[in-house]
């Protein structure tokens, strides 16, 4: 089958991470890890798995940071080389599985817990939280975090993955695939605003206005009673979509402390090195770009006894002194799990399907590709904001 | 016997005109038939300025000698203007200083041991020791600073008294110390028809509680104009706050004039009519001209802000506010007025690098626009220069530059207000109340040197008069971003902005050039 295989290169690694941010057309050509292959389809593991033929598979934001060598080395021990990414999938189910008949379309929940490895359920497993799984190196499969990490499992890169009866959602009839790709980093957000939780009223800072971002905005208007959503955002049609999603107010990285400043009456200081921050300030932040200057804003602009949570995949090097100075409670929110809603314990992804079925998302995908034009796909999603794209995914069935 | 002012109207003879523009001019040519409007030659001034104090205090109008309120054991307070006025600053001794020393001698000849003085800066930022030592000079500043001479705190809750309402509802609220003393002595500088009178005691030493009832859209579009208190609802109503404060406090107000000698002998062809220039003159402005254009930006702002204007003292007047008063607005007029017969389609002027603002700071794009369609539009008497529905060009370059220590609330009010809108109707509505009460805009101006957060809106409404009258508003070089922010419109060049407001007022406008500074107030007949 055909697939884009992220193999092991060093060198390329070195070459992606010191030049791709200054010459970021080269990752997306010659220094990308990534190669276009034709390889056998993954195995079926074990029972309860089966196979996926993705529809529409999306390119995420962390996906880039592991193309351009910006991901945690952290992760190494996670994953298995070389794999086939793309975890944002909505696909067709290859062969009947339980109580889902072939040719159901589904979308993956890509976070390879205890149910889909065949091994005892961790604490955290058995308490819904798949996201914190504790075995997600042991089992049915190799070590990888998520489908799209593992080199069992296949990706959404690909044109066959592998996937267990715990990992699918049926889509509904109505949905189309443009919005389905996006039930997967809907979820993500969602899980984020859970984490931030903000009280009534709060004043709310989101970093950031790709794909999390935006979403987090509707996610935080579906979900809390926040106050003020103050977004940060890089370009003009990020400006126009985040206040049609529910923002407040939205302001330019380089503008956001002066504006945050503002609209909580903050007091505002100079150090010596750095940037400046707030006194005072937002009461809850969530960066959901991940990078140090990200970070940084959220910091140095969350009011004392504040929170902020971490949605984007985080590259660290952020001066930590804020949250001991100002006792910040900062938090992660990775993937997805099980809410406490008002109406009780709900699945994320269960949250999510429900949510892209009504919001306003038309527009998100702005493009796809075939996996045969992968360099022009990778360009367009490093260049998204820029260009006006929301989302950039593959469609693995074109030629 | 200085010689009037004067209108030219531009023929082939006429030699290209000098404009200011910010920290630069030029030389101009104007259209055939152009009014050019020059102020009255500078006044003489008072030969002997220690005797007509002396002369005030003793013989003042509307009250007793000045020695005669002096008593031991009482309280004596002194405010001056601060250093909004004059422009440029004058060269020392500044008349501040020569007339409080004079009242301090009265005060210790009388035995008056409780003397305190103070800064009038209203929402103004607070001067340094060394403006205020300029202003004081040395003798004063030694004697009295820190402790007993200090700025005006219009946010210190404990250092302000509420007075009462006026019998329009106004609030009236000024400084505790000038409020509980038993003789508030006030020393003003009276630059322009607009200072001075009943706006120097409720303005400079009140408090935003205050200062919001004059200071707001309705009495700027009600005041034709502000630089004629008569017509006036400005003054109208510091006229009721000054006469309800006049009841329960004793007020003894020192006014002083100036003549528009403005620049210095190396720039004092920015003083005459250009025909007038000598060679040493023209050799003076190509030389200044070249130097100018070539000094990196920081250079040049150095150097215009050393300016001092060797301005002559033409009057000194003491006594009861109204009386007093009147006779300043005399001693303004004869050194300003100039006779216009007929409004023009077109108003052109040069805006120069200082207004009441930013001294030894930045002339940001929002005292542009108040220098401009504020302070220049508004001096008029009788009705503006130029007609309902005219335009108004003005020769600036509007950088979207901003002093950060000085003007921290301007910063916002450009990025967030008028990106939203620039009504100022509107702005006064949304806006206003949150700007007033940051309590970070607030640390700022009692603690730095930051003008109040509210100042920008003033600036903004100063300007709301003009806006409302003009059909079009036009900054020749100015910055194509700023000047679209504050919704008027950029042009290259002058010629570029005849032919722009040709589409508002056709294209053989009456046009009326209004040469200054030096000050100059239009009659228009």
């Amino acid at each position: 089958m055909l697939a884009l295989e992220l193999y092991r290169s060093i060198p390329r690694y070195l070459a992606a991470r010191t030049v791709g941010a200054r010459m970021p057309g080269l990752l997306a050509g010659p220094v990308a890890p990534l190669r276009l292959v034709n390889r056998d389809e993954p195995r079926v593991p074990a029972e309860g798995w089966a196979r996926v033929e993705p529809r529409l598979s999306g390119i995420c934001g962390s996906d880039l940071a592991t193309l351009s060598g910006h991901a945690s080395f952290y992760f190494s021990s996670l994953v298995s080389m070389p794999f086939i990414p793309g975890h944002e999938v909505v696909g067709e189910l290859f062969d009947p599985l339980d109580d889902l008949p072939a040719g159901t379309r589904v979308v993956l929940e890509p976070v390879l817990s205890c149910a889909a490895r065949g091994v005892e359920p961790c604490p955290s497993c058995t308490g819904g939280a798949t996201d914190r799984c504790d075995r997600i190196t042991v089992g049915h499969v190799s070590p990888g975090l998520q489908t799209g990490y593992c080199a069992d499992t296949g990706g959404g890169w690909g044109r066959m993955l592998v996937a267990h009866r715990s990992q699918l959602h049926p889509v509904p009839d109505a949905m189309t695939d443009r919005r389905a790709v996006l039930v997967e980093p809907l979820a993500c957000a969602i899980h984020g605003v859970f984490r931030a939780r903000p009280e009534p009223g709060a004043s709310v800072l989101v970093v950031g206005a790709g794909t999390v971002g935006m979403l987090t905005i509707l996610a935080l208007r579906e979900f809390t009673q926040a106050g003020r959503v103050v977004v940060v955002a890089k370009h003009p049609r990020q400006r126009e979509l985040a206040i049609q999603l529910g923002a407040t107010e939205v302001t330019d990285p380089g503008s956001a402390v002066q504006a945050l400043r503002r609209s909580t009456h903050a007091y505002r200081l100079k150090p010596e090195r750095g940037g400046s921050y707030l006194l005072g300030g937002v009461d809850v932040a969530l960066d959901c770009v991940g990078n140090r200057t990200s970070l940084a804003l959220a910091l140095r602009t969350t009011r004392a006894g504040g929170r902020v949570v971490l949605t984007g995949m985080p590259e660290g090097g952020a001066d930590l002194a804020p949250i001991w100075f100002r006792e910040l409670e900062l938090t992660g929110a990775y993937a997805t799990g099980t809410e406490l809603t008002e109406n009780g314990p709900a699945k994320t992804f269960d949250l999510a399907i429900d949510l892209a079925a009504e919001a306003p998302l038309e527009g998100m995908v702005g493009a796809e590709y075939p996996l045969s034009r992968w360099r022009e796909a990778l360009d367009h999603a490093f260049g998204a904001g820029r260009l006006g794209t929301v989302k950039v995914a593959f469609d693995p069935r074109r030629d | 016997m200085s010689r009037p002012g004067f209108v030219l109207e531009v023929d082939e003879r006429t030699p290209p005109l000098l404009v200011h523009e910010g920290e630069s001019f030029k030389l101009q040519k104007f259209p055939l038939g152009t009014q050019v409007l020059y102020p009255p030659d500078p006044l003489a001034g008072i030969r002997d300025v220690n005797a007509a104090i002396r002369h005030a205090l003793l013989n003042p109008l509307g009250s007793e000698p000045l020695p005669e309120l002096l008593k031991p054991g009482m309280r004596l307070t002194i405010a001056f203007d601060d250093i909004s006025l004059p422009l440029p600053p004058m060269v020392t001794p500044d008349i501040r200083g020569r007339v409080i020393e004079h009242v301090l001698e009265l005060a210790a000849r009388a035995g008056v041991d409780d003397v305190k003085i103070i800064v009038a800066n209203s929402l103004h930022r607070r001067m340094t020791p060394s403006e205020i030592k300029r202003a004081v000079g040395e003798r004063v500043y030694r004697s009295f600073f820190p402790g007993d001479l200090t700025n005006h705190d219009a946010e210190d809750r404990d250092g302000l008294t509420y007075i009462g309402q006026t019998d329009r509802g106004e609030d009236v609220e000024i400084n505790k110390r000038a409020a509980e003393s038993d003789l508030l002595v006030y020393v003003n500088i009276n630059l322009v028809a607009m200072d001075g009178g009943h706006k120097s005691v409720p303005v400079g030493l009140g408090s935003y509680r205050s200062l919001k009832h004059h200071h707001n859209v309705q009495t700027m579009l009600n005041s034709r104009s502000f630089m004629d208190p008569h017509h006036s609802a400005l003054h109208d109503s510091t006229g009721r706050m000054g006469r309800l404060l006049a009841g329960h406090l004793r007020i003894f107000t020192i006014e002083t004039t100036l003549n528009n000698d403005t620049f210095p002998d190396a720039f004092g062809f920015l003083n005459k009519r250009e025909w007038e220039w000598t060679l040493a003159d023209q050799a003076r402005y190509l030389a200044a001209k070249k130097a100018n254009d070539l000094a990196p930006s920081r250079v040049r702002r150095e150097v215009w802000h050393r300016i001092e204007a060797p301005y002559k003292v033409t009057g000194i007047h003491a006594g009861e506010t109204e009386a007093v008063h009147e006779r300043t607005l005399a001693n303004v007029h004869r050194q300003q007025l100039v006779e216009v017969n007929g409004q023009a389609d077109v108003m052109v002027v040069g805006l120069p690098y200082i207004c009441p603002y930013n001294v030894n700071s930045i002339m940001n794009p929002i005292l542009v626009q108040c220098l401009g369609l504020g302070y220049f539009f508004n001096l008029y008497r009788g009705k503006p220069l130029v007609r309902e529905g005219g335009a108004m060009i003005l020769h600036h370059p509007v950088p979207w530059e901003f002093h950060q220590v000085h003007h921290p609330s301007y910063v916002d009010f450009f990025d967030e207000v008028l990106a939203e809108t620039t009504d100022p109707a509107q702005i006064e509505a949304k806006y206003e109340q949150q700007y007033a009460q940051d309590p970070w805009y607030i640390h700022l101006y009692r603690n730095s040197y930051a003008y109040h957060g509210v100042h920008p809106f003033y600036m903004w409404y100063w300007g709301a008069h003009a806006m409302e009258y003009l059909g079009d508003v036009i900054f020749v070089g100015g910055d194509r971003r700023s000047v679209h922010r504050m919704g008027f419109r950029s042009a290259s060049t002058f010629a570029d902005a005849l032919e722009m407001a040709s589409e508002t007022v056709g294209s053989s406008p009456r046009i009326s050039y209004f040469h200054t500074p030096p000050m100059t107030l239009a009659e228009v007949r």
